[in-house]
């Protein structure tokens, strides 16, 4: 059900990417899309993770370079070999991780590679830090020129990118999710600063799952699933529901496993949790065989609490029960002693040990019943990988193989069966699905359900509205450090999680 | 809310002061104005290598080769004069920064073009530029007497009561005040070492600016070599052995993050300082010189903790009350 | 989704054993050694004499005892430039022992307690302090020989007792030294400790990726805590069998040592930057160092001159397969 939008407009787009595609090995992010972008116009590009949302971004930016098809600039064909060209063609990006550097002052963060020259060809630091003042309080920063960026919080290090974006006189502003760490005030300040520059009549891609942001500030939109490019469209001629049917491709009831919610005894139980910055006042319990979510927008401290549950971190405050047994968590070598494990988000950094072959990534924390006396066993160690590659359906062409050769979502499976060896009690997935594909996701998915009827209790980070209503058996929400509610199954609908996330006290409707 | 690079050069100002004036209580002589312009001269070429050094670690890199190709450059060019006795200083400082630069660019190229890690290919380029000085010069010493009294004569000339070996380390501290400060190059350095990811997505050529960031190092390290050599007014294998590491101890000491993109010319300067300082006062005080070496070790020790400490990752204020309080 | 339905048997191995060795690093090092060996026996009649083999195995020997330890603390992603110093260190306080009348059993002892202490000295700054091990190492380099040079000055000490002599200049049976011994002995320790057991394991997972390792519940400070006292320990035994050989104490002993053990484990086809490498590569390098620098001494090329070999081999190594690559790569485009 593609979507071909004609649009019937006089206007020619300023950049025009057609048949766009890009392959890493073994994957293709992005399939022969097309994306448009029009002046003094927002296009809200839409898509679930993994979508090739990032991928696009990074062309238009000449981070990447394309596999294939055509990127056109006012009409004329262009490449972008560096991210200098992309630059010069006046395209600019507000990145979703924040690419700034924390030992230079704001002047410099905003000018680094273009800063104003004196008649000695140095950098004249005067008009620089004057040039950077006026950017600033054009968008209402409330800080200095002169303070060093590490001084400054997520939030300002977003303004100062933002003012990046505008210090050169670009055509296209690309926004990656630029609400994501930003406040309700702040994000409202954003929209004004959105209207802004359609006025100066740029270009504005923005990159964003909220669907009320989108209906609040795009005049366009296009919509891309796993790579490839669905339909696109004036916002003004779609409803949110087509829109959702467009990105998802399916309705949402179909993906996840039916369950019987049988939960049984208290396994977990945490009381009053705290940190001195990220989380405070964290208590709850977890049964036998019951899948918690954990919602909430990212940045909500919902990872930084769990690391601490898992002994990374060090709480200032707070006690865990297993079993009605008072446990003292200080490392994650204890914490899985306790038969806690954690599946990290940054699968990357953090689960898997790239550079190591998979049976040795799954038996790494098992060691112990694999060895004898503390010398290796291969044979042993093979048959537990084989076992839990098996349950996991992990799909690999042997197990002595790098786990870097392989794709997100088997890599997914070799940490999450890495956990399973050690036969833990509670198991902790943060964004189990995030960034992996269609066909993975649902077996994780599937797996989850097996796992919690088998007696597991499942604790389950994620942001994704369909993935929390679709597995949970009881949902947390967290927002600021702090649980804002805890729902049962019953009360989960995506208004009720996104109201206490945001911290809304009354239900909004689409656009203002 | 506090600023600690200045702050730690105010300590290491402040050390640098006060182990002066703890010599100067019992020896006078020692801050006499003639004394701490040797105490200077006698640190110059640290202060030199120091700062191509610090542009070096700026950008996530190391050079332990600036010491063997010292000793290279001033071979040759002690060779050459010999050969070519006439030959003006000018062009034997241009040939001096040029081969120089040439190795430093050999060290670059294998980092940015083949991507072997710094330390690998510099500890590769030091022993074998150390070889080559023993293939060209045959294992003999160049000595005084076979040197022209112009080449032996320029360091040592005084212009405003400073000898030309002190001018050039001032010099060369202002083009690295200014070039740090004021430059495109300057400004990428410490782009690259305090953001590697972030600089891509700038524009900025990371291998490329590690490459530059050698070349600058070796052209310093080849400048030196020629002072170094007119200095002491012998060349041979040996010369200034060991001496990458005292530079890199300066850079260490003036509070260079040897991660990366954490630094500042006043800091190089101050810590190579130090350490001319230290060595300078030990004889005066009559202590052995003997116990230079575990000073300059302790320093190093003292300096890196200090840095680790003020420099901490803090995490991420979510809560709302926290970032009130900050 | 495709057949979903069955369970997937995946193979344990890509490759059978004999085409993973044939394939490894560990093999082209070893054509490398066989080479030198065989043109170096060509080039120089003394070279096949039992006795200059012998004498040979001394370039080596105690380099490598180093090296083994280096190597693994090289996988974990951390470095100790400061051994030829504890070697000094190590050598001074045996020295100091043997003049308040101490005899061979405590000479040995304090030698390899003084290994300990600096490599716990070394492992405290780096793992509870948390500071780069690169840093860490340099100004401990300066620190452990600059008390040597304190303690010592301009002076030596000499006379250590003639039992002392047999482990650096002692034979097992015929041309077999006591170092020799040691080597192998450590040099099949290391093996099985990196290799065969659960802590080498950890070791390369910390290597590979520490927070990774962290987050798989491996205590990876302690670990690294570890491995700084056995690169000390090797460095006291190291110290131990130098000073016998030598029979006397300098301060500026095995000066430079460092770059030519970190050059051995390097050469092995240990990945400086962390995560890979094997214990019988450190070993055919040491065999491949200790050939070319025999082989070149048998033909009077001077020490220095060798250097240039040595510095060529470490950067050769490395460069070649990825000149190899890129050309490879150019050639597909």
């Amino acid at each position: 059900m593609t979507h071909s939008a004609a649009i019937a407009q006089d206007v020619t787009p300023v950049v025009s990417m057609d048949m766009i595609t890009k392959t890493f090995p073994g994957v293709r992010a992005l399939d022969q899309v097309k994306l448009d972008l029009y002046p003094g116009q927002v296009t809200a590009l839409v898509g679930e993770n993994g979508a090739g949302k990032s991928t696009t971004v990074k062309i238009l930016t000449g981070i990447y370079r394309t596999n294939g098809g055509t990127i056109r600039i006012d009409g004329n064909p262009v490449t972008f070999a560096s991210p200098n060209d992309a630059a010069n063609a006046g395209i600019t990006a507000i990145h979703q991780e924040t690419v700034l550097f924390d030992e230079l002052s704001v002047a410099e963060n905003i000018y680094i590679g273009h800063a104003p020259r004196n008649s000695f060809g140095l950098i004249d630091t005067a008009r620089m830090h004057s040039n950077a003042a006026s950017l600033l309080a054009e968008i209402g920063a409330p800080f200095s020129s002169h303070t060093q960026l590490s001084d400054l919080g997520i939030a300002n290090k977003h303004l100062v990118a933002i003012a990046r974006a505008l210090s050169v006189d670009a055509r296209v502003v690309i926004m990656d999710e630029p609400t994501a760490a930003l406040s309700h005030k702040e994000i409202e300040e954003l929209y004004d600063l959105v209207d802004t520059l359609k006025a100066q009549g740029k270009a504005i891609l923005f990159i964003s799952h909220k669907f009320d942001e989108i209906f609040r500030i795009a005049d366009r939109y296009t919509v891309f699933r796993d790579g490839g490019f669905v339909g696109d469209g004036l916002i003004a001629d779609i409803s949110e529901n087509d829109l959702v049917t467009m990105m998802v491709g399916r309705s949402v009831e179909q993906i996840f496993p039916d369950r019987t919610h049988n939960v049984g005894d208290e396994v977990l139980k945490v009381v009053g949790y705290a940190h001195p910055t990220e989380f405070a006042d964290i208590s709850f319990t977890l049964k036998r065989g019951e899948i918690l979510g954990f919602y909430g927008l990212v940045g909500a401290g919902r990872s930084e609490f769990m690391q601490a549950l898992f002994g990374i971190t060090k709480p200032s405050k707070g006690v865990c029960q297993m079993n009605g047994d008072l446990k003292i968590i200080r490392s994650p070598a204890q914490a899985v002693e306790n038969g806690i494990v954690y599946v990290p988000e940054d699968r990357g950094k953090q689960g898997a040990i790239i550079g190591l072959p998979i049976f040795q990534n799954i038996t790494l924390p098992s060691l112990g019943r694999t060895s004898k006396n503390g010398l290796l066993k291969l044979a042993e160690e093979f048959k537990l990988a084989r076992e839990y590659s098996q349950r996991l359906d992990l799909r690999a062409a042997s197990l002595d193989q790098d786990i870097g050769n392989l794709s997100g979502g088997n890599q997914q499976k070799v940490v999450i069966a890495k956990w399973l060896a050690t036969q833990p009690q509670v198991i902790i997935l943060d964004e189990p699905t995030k960034g992996i594909d269609i066909g993975s996701k649902a077996a994780v998915h599937d797996f989850m359900a097996e796992l919690a009827a088998q007696g597991l209790s499942v604790i389950m980070i994620s942001s994704e509205i369909p993935e929390i209503i679709g597995m949970s058996d009881r949902v947390i929400v967290m927002r600021d450090g702090l649980i804002a509610a805890e729902l049962p199954r019953e009360e989960l609908t995506p208004e009720t999680l996104v109201r206490h996330a945001a911290g809304i006290s009354q239900p909004t409707e689409g656009a203002a | 809310m506090k600023r600690f690079i200045p702050l730690r050069e105010a300590i290491l100002s402040a050390a640098i002061l006060f182990l002066t004036l703890l010599v100067a209580s019992r020896f006078p002589g020692f801050v006499a104005p003639a004394n701490l312009a040797n105490v200077f001269n006698d640190t110059a070429p640290l202060i030199i290598l120091a700062l191509g050094q610090m542009v070096v670690i700026l950008t996530r890199c190391i050079d332990l080769s600036v010491a063997a190709n010292l000793a290279l450059t001033g071979m040759v060019v002690a060779m050459i004069n010999v050969a070519i006795p006439g030959l003006p200083i000018p062009i034997i400082l241009t040939i001096a920064v040029l081969m120089g630069a040439f190795m430093g660019a050999i060290n670059g190229i294998l980092v940015w073009k083949l991507s072997i890690p710094p330390i690998v290919v510099t500890l590769g380029t030091m022993t074998i530029f150390r070889g080559i000085i023993f293939l060209i010069s045959d294992g003999k010493w160049v000595n005084s007497h076979e040197m022209s009294p112009a080449f032996t004569g320029f360091p040592r000339t005084v212009l405003l009561g400073l000898p030309a070996l002190s001018w050039i380390a001032i010099l060369t501290v202002v083009a690295f005040g200014i070039m740090m400060a004021r430059t495109q190059f300057g400004r990428s350095i410490f782009a690259v070492g305090g953001n590697p990811h972030a600089a891509v997505y700038t524009g900025i050529n990371v291998g490329k600016t590690q490459f530059w960031a050698f070349v600058v190092s070796g052209a310093l390290a080849g400048l030196t070599g020629y002072l170094w050599v007119a200095r002491y007014a012998v060349a041979y294998v040996d010369i200034a052995g060991g001496f990458e590491l005292e530079v890199v101890a300066a850079c260490v000491i003036g509070g260079i993050s040897i991660a990366g993109g954490i630094g500042t010319v006043g800091g190089a300067v101050l810590g190579a300082i130090f350490l001319g300082v230290v060595k300078n006062a030990l004889p005066v005080v009559d202590i052995s010189p003997f116990w230079q070496l575990a000073i300059s070790g302790s320093a190093i020790l003292i300096a890196v903790a200090f840095n680790a400490r003020s420099g901490r990752n803090k995490g991420r204020v979510i809560l709302k009350s926290a970032e009130a309080t900050q | 989704m495709t057949d979903a339905t069955t369970a997937r048997n995946i193979p344990d191995r890509m490759n059978s054993r004999a085409v993973r060795i044939f394939k490894s690093w560990e093999a082209l090092l070893l054509a490398v050694a066989i080479t030198i060996f065989v043109v170096n026996s060509f080039a120089s009649p003394y070279f096949l004499d039992a006795w200059n083999l012998s004498d040979a195995t001394f370039n080596f020997t105690e380099k490598a005892m180093i090296a083994f330890a280096m190597a693994l603390l090289i996988i974990a992603g951390e470095i100790d430039l400061s051994v030829a110093s504890i070697i000094a260190l190590a050598s001074t306080a045996m020295g100091l022992a043997m003049q308040h009348g101490a005899g061979t059993p405590e000479l040995v002892t304090i030698g390899l307690i003084v290994g300990l202490l600096c490599g716990a000295f070394n492992g405290f700054f780096v793992t509870v302090l948390g500071l780069p091990s690169i840093v860490v190492t340099i100004g401990t380099m300066s620190l452990f020989r600059g008390i040597s040079y304190i303690i010592l000055g301009d002076d030596s000490f000499r006379g250590y007792p003639s039992s002392f002599a047999w482990f650096g200049q002692g034979y097992i049976y015929w041309v077999f030294t006591v170092e020799m011994l040691f080597f192998v002995i450590i040099a099949v320790a290391y093996a099985v400790l990196l290799h065969k057991t659960n802590f080498g394991r950890a070791v390369y997972a910390i290597g590979n990726n520490p927070t990774g390792a962290m987050f798989s519940g491996i205590r990876v400070q302690r670990i690294k805590f570890i491995l700084f006292l056995l690169t000390g320990l090797m460095s006291g035994i190291a110290a131990i069998c130098l000073t016998s050989r030598l029979g006397s104490t300098r301060p500026s002993i095995a000066s430079g040592m460092e770059l030519e053990v970190v050059t051995m484990v390097v050469l092995g086809g240990v990945n400086i930057l962390g995560g890979s490498g094997t214990i019988p590569g450190v070993v055919i390098a040491a065999f491949v160092m200790g050939l070319v620098t025999f082989g070149l001494g048998l033909l009077n090329v001077p020490g220095l001159v060798m250097s240039i070999f040595i510095g060529l081999l470490l950067i050769g190594v490395i460069a070649l397969p990825r000149l190899w690559t890129m050309a490879a790569e150019r050639r597909k485009e």
